[in-house]
């Protein structure tokens, strides 16, 4: 086996596992499989058999919790993960031309990494701000209060936030 | 009728999230009151209170908390809902953000009260900067020796911890969640037993939501009959509302529990009335989901309901809405209520409303919900997992023109059979929502079939 956790990330590890009873070493494996997404980029099945020794359990376990929850990534994501909001407050409120202009703008289907590997563009499900819609989240930030599309094609607010990723300048700061 | 803020106090406030800027507007005095007090009677002051369960079932907390048994050999723990995943809802977010010290606060005076020994956090996996916001308030409250060993000189000693959940609505279920917590997949458990008595690690646990602690302080501050006094009948205390979709100002709102679903959405207090049209005129709503997806949608006329969970129960039943005669008389009379003959209502939910104005097409809203089920289920129960698939399916041909007036029986059909045949009430919840826009909006489903398609602009 070549993983390893780096020195920091072992260290996390042992403070996940001192989170709960010695007897209930499982619980340990969701906040294992979100750190083990952290330190080696995605949940490879190499990386779901170093979680299942570290934590002594059949690989089958951790691949069947591995698949069931959608955060995992069981392939490599771009470095900016777009993740639209399509469930119906979204909805109602454009996620499904926010998905169509992004996947215009980055020429790229929802699902797929652009080519320089910068962009990842999924769909989610309810991100708990609805009041913000259309929602999207890249990467740990919310975005919010993305606007509408122009009546002329255009949407400012969406290539404003392209931009600056693309600049290395992150999320920019809400409205 | 401008109130005092309680549970949104923090809004607005700089650095609300602090130790220091939750101490300065009163905090922890509620948790040095509570530990002088016996736990018994913390929990008569919350049964006085009738504070109900604000993560959608409305059960009763100190009700709930009575079941808990008071000896136990094995440790007893509390695990607090922050799964927030309903869609349209979105208000225990802004709670953590704000003001995570008054759910820390609700923890600690919750666990002495219950003579629990450590609290679990379960936190929505996307919930990155709300779970950073609680570890950050458990840490600093660690460091007050207001967590940890002998609390205060009390005795007491509790552990706090976060857990992030991964991405799966269904980890919101109770008994879900405690599979996630135990590093399973998200699978709802037959109840009984219910958690109270075999919870999380097999011991004794309760699983409240966010804004349903968030209130306890309060309540050991001010009183179990000052909050029930805050509300109306058997609905104590102000709640979060949210109104979100096509109004001109979406956002969280706490109100009294009295409040109607008609004043949150159009008083200028609140969400300011419905979006303006491009000839600067409101546009005209057409429903409105009062409280998460799984709530059936309310017609215009509908939304004169106090937003309190008994109101709520009792109100929006189909049987105004005739019957077209192209759909089966038994089928649509069976739709209409409960097996028993009462009639189905909608439900408060999360209280967290989604406004549709005129543009959207139903077909489409139900659409987009089904698919929403049919990709969330756990997969079970075979109700479930191919109901959802099924009425997505149907939904879909219908929405693009290939459905038939008989496909629209169908969905009933398929609604009318899921319901009650499943583990959770997840299933329940799909085929309460379809079901309730094929009964409100029947006319819409007829002309996308004499149409051959979508009458309605694209969203
Ligand atoms: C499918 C489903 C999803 C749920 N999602 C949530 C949720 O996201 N947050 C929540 O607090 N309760 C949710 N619930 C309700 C919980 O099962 C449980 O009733 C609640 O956490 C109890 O806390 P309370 O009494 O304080 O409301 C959900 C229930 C079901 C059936
Ligand atoms: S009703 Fe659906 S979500 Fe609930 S246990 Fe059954 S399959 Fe799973
Ligand atoms: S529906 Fe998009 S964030 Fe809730």
């Amino acid at each position: 086996m070549t993983l390893h956790f780096s020195e920091q990330g072992e260290q996390e590890f042992q403070s996940i596992l001192g989170r709960y009873p010695e007897d209930h070493r499982r619980a340990a494996l969701l906040p294992t499989l979100h750190l083990a997404q952290r330190e080696f980029g995605y949940v490879s099945l190499e990386a779901m058999e170093y979680v299942a020794s570290r934590l002594s359990l059949p690989t089958s376990k951790v691949l069947h919790v591995a698949t069931f929850y959608t955060m995992y990534n069981k392939r490599p994501v771009g470095r900016y993960h777009l993740q639209v909001c399509k469930s119906i407050s979204c909805a109602v409120m454009g996620a499904y031309g926010l998905l169509e202009y992004l996947e215009a703008r980055l020429e790229v289907e929802r699902g797929e990494t652009t080519g320089d590997g910068l962009f990842t563009l999924s769909e989610a499900e309810c991100l708990a701000a609805c009041d913000k819609g259309p929602m999207l989240q890249c990467n740990e930030d919310y975005t919010g209060c993305l606007g509408a599309r122009r009546e002329d094609g255009t949407w400012p607010e969406v290539d404003a936030l392209l931009d600056s990723l693309r600049a290395g300048r992150g999320v920019p700061v809400q409205g | 009728m401008a109130m005092e803020k309680i549970l949104t106090s923090a809004v607005g406030v700089p650095e609300s999230w602090t130790i220091g800027s939750y101490e300065k507007r009163g905090g922890y005095a509620a948790l040095r009151k509570a530990l002088q007090m016996e736990p018994a009677a913390i929990i008569d002051e919350v049964k006085k209170s009738n504070l109900r369960g604000r993560g959608g079932a409305g059960f009763p907390t100190g009700v709930k908390w009575g079941f808990l048994p008071r000896e136990s050999n094995v440790p007893k723990y509390l695990v607090i809902n922050a799964d927030e995943g309903e869609p349209g809802t979105f208000k225990d977010h802004l709670l953590m953000e704000l003001d995570p010290h008054r759910l820390v606060e609700g923890c600690i005076i919750t666990g002495w009260a219950l003579g629990m020994r450590a609290c679990y956090v379960f936190i929505r996996g996307e919930m990155f900067q709300e779970a950073h916001r609680v570890q950050r308030a458990i840490d600093e409250a660690y460091r007050a020796k207001l967590l940890g060993e002998n609390i205060l000189g009390s005795g007491l000693t509790y552990d706090m911890y976060v857990h992030m959940g991964a991405g799966a609505y269904i980890c919101g279920e109770e008994t879900a969640l405690i599979e996630a917590l135990e590093g399973k997949a998200g699978q709802p458990r037959m109840k009984p037993p219910f958690p109270a008595v075999v919870g999380l690690f097999s011991c004794p646990t309760i699983v409240n939501n966010v804004e349903t602690i968030a209130a306890v302080p309060t309540i050991i501050e001010r009183g179990g009959e000052w909050w029930a006094e805050q509300g109306c009948e058997r609905n104590g205390g102000p709640k979060m509302y949210g109104v979100s979709g096509h109004v001109r100002r979406p956002g969280v709102f706490e109100a009294s529990h009295g409040v109607t679903l008609e004043e949150l959405i159009f008083s200028d207090e609140f969400a300011g009335g419905p979006r303006l049209g491009k000839d600067g005129k409101p546009k005209k709503i057409k429903g409105v989901i009062p409280g998460g997806a799984s709530c059936p949608v309310l017609t215009p006329e509908e939304l004169g309901v106090r937003m309190d969970f008994d109101s709520m129960m009792s109100h929006g039943a189909a049987s105004a809405s005739k019957r077209p005669e192209w759909v089966d008389e038994q089928l649509w009379t069976d739709s209409l209520s409960w097996p028993g003959g009462r009639p189905r209502g909608t439900m408060l939910g999360t209280g967290c409303a989604l406004v549709m104005d005129e543009d959207v097409c139903m077909v489409r809203v139900a659409a987009n919900l089904a698919h929403f089920y049919h990709h969330e289920s756990c997969g079970q129960c075979t109700p479930c997992r191919e109901g959802s698939g099924w009425t997505a399916r149907v939904l879909d041909s219908i929405e693009a023109g290939t459905g038939t007036e008989r496909d629209v029986e169908l969905l009933l059909e398929i609604c009318n059979n899921m319901e009650g045949n499943t583990i959770c009430p997840f299933g329940d919840a799909v085929a309460m929502a379809v079901r309730s826009y094929v009964l409100k909006y029947p006319e819409e489903f007829y002309l996308h079939v004499k149409q051959g398609g979508c009458p309605y602009p694209h969203w």
